[in-house]
C-alpha cells in the first residue's frame, strides 16, 4: 500500500521540526519520518545555552528548544510524526521507501524536505579502531541522554564548538579531561567556551595531532605530536597522554545520500564542510519539489537550521497553493532572518560557501579523477 | 609516506574492517575511484554504507593523484541507505501481492 502525503519531511531535528510546523501553519498536511526513537535530533543532548538572536531562542538550552519544537509538532493535527522510521530510498517515480518498525513502507509525497543533518568525520591513525575511541556525538549521547559516565580520563581531539562544549560537559559529569588538541593554529570554537574549560585547568594545545592510539584490549593512551606551519608532523615532538577514551570532534559533513539518490546536482564546497545539494533561494534542489534544509545543505548551527527548515516548509507549502500571499511574506522574513544570522564574524565563511555553491550550480559537470 | 606497519593498524572502513594499507594497495594497483575500490574490497558496503570511510578514501585518492577533493568522483548512491532484512522485503512483497488482488490485479509492485 502506498501512503500519500502532501509534504514529507525527512528528519525530526531542528530543521525538520521547523519545516513541518511552518508548512502546517500555511495549511499543508505533513508527514515527518525520523530515524531515531525520539524527535529532536542533536538538540536532545545539547544541555548548553544557545547564542544567536532571541528569535532563535538564544539563551535557552538546546534540549528545551528541542522540546518546544517537538511540542508544537505534536500539538498540530496537520502533522503526523513517525519515529523509528528510516528513509531508505527516493526513487525516480517519486516514491520514498521507509523502514518503520520492521516494515517496509512506501510513501508518495507531493513535496519532500530533506533535513537529514550531518555525520561526524573520522580520523585515520594507527590504532583508530580500539575500544574507547568515540565520536563526540556518541560521548554526548552517553552522558546527556543515557546518563552514563562514558570514561575516566579523556583526550579530546578538536577545539571547535563541539569539542569545547563536550569537554565542559565531560568535566560536569566528573570525567577527567587530559587536554584538548587541535590541528589548526587557532581555536575554532567560541572563546567563551574555550575560556570556561581553560579556567577549569584543561590545556588546549593547538597545532597538535594524534600520531597513534595504543592499548591491549582497549585504549590505554595516545601519542600526540606538534605540527609545523605546513601542518606536517614535527619529528621528535611526540608526547604520550594516558587516557581510556579518545573523543573525536573533528567536524561534521552533510548527510546527503538521499540527495545523491534523488539525482540532485551536488557540489563539493569546503566552507559548507562537504558535498551539498545545489539549492535556490527557497532551498529547492535541482530536483523539482525536493528541498534541503539544515546541516544537509551545509554545516551551520542549529539556529540557522531552524530558520532554513522554516523557509523550506513555507516554500513547499506555498508552492502547493496554500495561502500564497502569507507564504510570500513569511518567506521574505525567514530569508532576512538567515541573512542576519550569517552577518556575524563566523557567517562570512558560510556566505562565501553559499556563493560558491550558487556558482557551481551554473557550471555543473562531472569530473573524473584519472 | 607513512610506513606499512602504521597503515596496517589504521582502519579506514570500520564496517568491513579495511585498513589504510588495503586501500592504498588498491590505489597503487590502479583503482582510481571510490566505486572501483568498493567493488574489489567492499569498502562502504557495511551497515553505515560509507558514511565513515567515503571521505577518508576520497582523501587518499586526492593525495595520491594530487587532485583537489572537489574533483574526486563520488560513488553511486542507491537505496537502501541501510541494510534491510530479506524478511522485511518479503513481507512488503506479500502485502503488495494481496493489495494487487484486491485492486483486481492492477498495480501491486512490492
Amino acid at each position: 500500500m502506498i501512503k500519500d502525503t502532501e509534504i514529507l519531511v525527512i528528519g525530526a531535528g531542528p530543521a525538520g521540526l521547523a519545516a513541518a510546523s511552518a508548512a502546517a501553519f500555511l495549511g499543508a498536511s505533513v508527514l515527518i519520518c525520523e530515524r531515531d526513537d525520539a524527535p529532536g535530533g542533536q538538540l536532545v543532548k545539547q544541555t548548553h545555552k544557545f547564542f544567536g538572536s532571541e528569535k532563535q531562542y538564544a539563551g535557552d538550552r538546546g534540549i528545551y528548544i528541542g522540546r518546544r519544537l517537538t511540542g508544537a509538532v505534536r500539538e498540530n493535527p496537520q502533522i503526523e510524526l513517525m519515529t523509528n522510521a528510516t528513509v531508505l530510498g527516493i526513487y525516480d517515480d517519486g516514491i520514498v521507501t521507509v523502514l518503520h518498525d520492521n516494515r517496509h513502507l512506501k510513501i508518495r509525497p507531493q513535496k519532500t524536505i530533506v533535513a537529514t543533518g550531518a555525520a561526524e568525520k573520522f580520523l585515520a591513525f594507527p590504532g583508530n579502531d580500539l575500544p574507547g575511541i568515540y565520536g563526540a556525538g556518541a560521548v554526548q549521547t552517553l552522558m546527556n541522554v543515557a546518563g552514563v559516565r562514558p570514561a575516566e580520563r579523556v583526550l579530546m581531539v578538536g577545539a571547535g564548538n563541539i569539542g569545547l562544549i563536550v569537554t565542559y560537559q565531560l568535566l560536569q559529569a566528573g570525567v577527567q579531561v587530559a587536554g584538548v588538541i587541535e590541528a589548526a593554529p587557532k581555536i575554532g570554537g567560541y572563546l567563551v567556551h574555550a575560556s570556561k574549560i581553560r579556567r577549569a585547568g584543561v590545556p588546549i594545545l593547538t597545532r597538535h595531532t594524534v600520531c597513534e592510539a595504543f592499548g591491549t584490549d582497549q585504549l590505554e593512551g595516545v601519542r600526540i605530536c606538534r605540527l609545523d606551519d605546513q601542518g606536517q608532523k614535527i619529528p621528535g615532538s611526540e608526547e604520550t597522554v594516558a587516557c581510556d577514551t579518545l573523543c573525536l570532534a573533528v567536524g561534521l559533513t552533510p548527510l546527503t545520500e538521499l540527495c545523491w539518490q534523488a539525482g540532485c546536482e551536488m557540489a563539493w564546497i569546503r566552507e559548507l564542510s562537504g558535498h551539498v545539494p545545489i539549492v535556490d533561494e527557497n532551498l529547492e534542489t535541482s530536483v523539482p519539489g525536493l528541498y534541503a534544509a539544515g546541516d544537509v545543505s551545509g554545516i551551520e548551527e542549529a539556529s540557522s537550521a531552524m530558520v532554513e527548515g522554516r523557509l523550506a516548509g513555507l516554500a513547499a507549502a506555498g508552492s502547493l497553493g496554500y495561502r500564497p500571499e502569507q507564504a510570500k511574506e513569511e518567506i521574505l522574513a525567514a530569508r532576512a532572518e538567515l541573512a542576519e544570522l550569517r552577518s556575524g564574524p563566523t557567517g562570512g565563511k558560510i556566505m562565501a560557501g553559499l556563493a560558491r555553491m550558487r556558482e557551481a550550480g551554473k557550471t555543473k559537470g562531472g569530473v573524473f579523477v584519472c | 609516506m607513512e610506513n606499512r606497519t602504521d597503515d596496517k593498524n589504521t582502519i579506514l572502513c570500520r564496517c568491513e574492517d579495511l585498513t589504510r594499507e588495503a586501500i592504498l594497495d588498491c590505489i597503487r594497483a590502479g583503482f582510481c575511484t571510490i566505486d572501483e575500490i568498493k567493488r574489489v574490497t567492499r569498502a562502504g558496503m557495511g551497515p553505515c554504507q560509507g558514511r565513515t570511510c567515503r571521505l577518508l578514501i576520497a582523501q587518499e585518492l586526492s593525495s595520491y593523484y594530487h587532485i583537489p577533493m572537489e574533483e574526486v568522483l563520488m560513488p553511486t548512491f542507491r537505496p537502501p541507505t541501510r541494510p534491510v532484512s530479506m524478511g522485511v522485503l518479503a513481507d512488503a512483497w506479500k502485502e503488495g501481492q494481496s493489495g494487487a488482488a484486491e485492486n483486481g490485479g492492477k498495480g501491486g509492485t512490492a
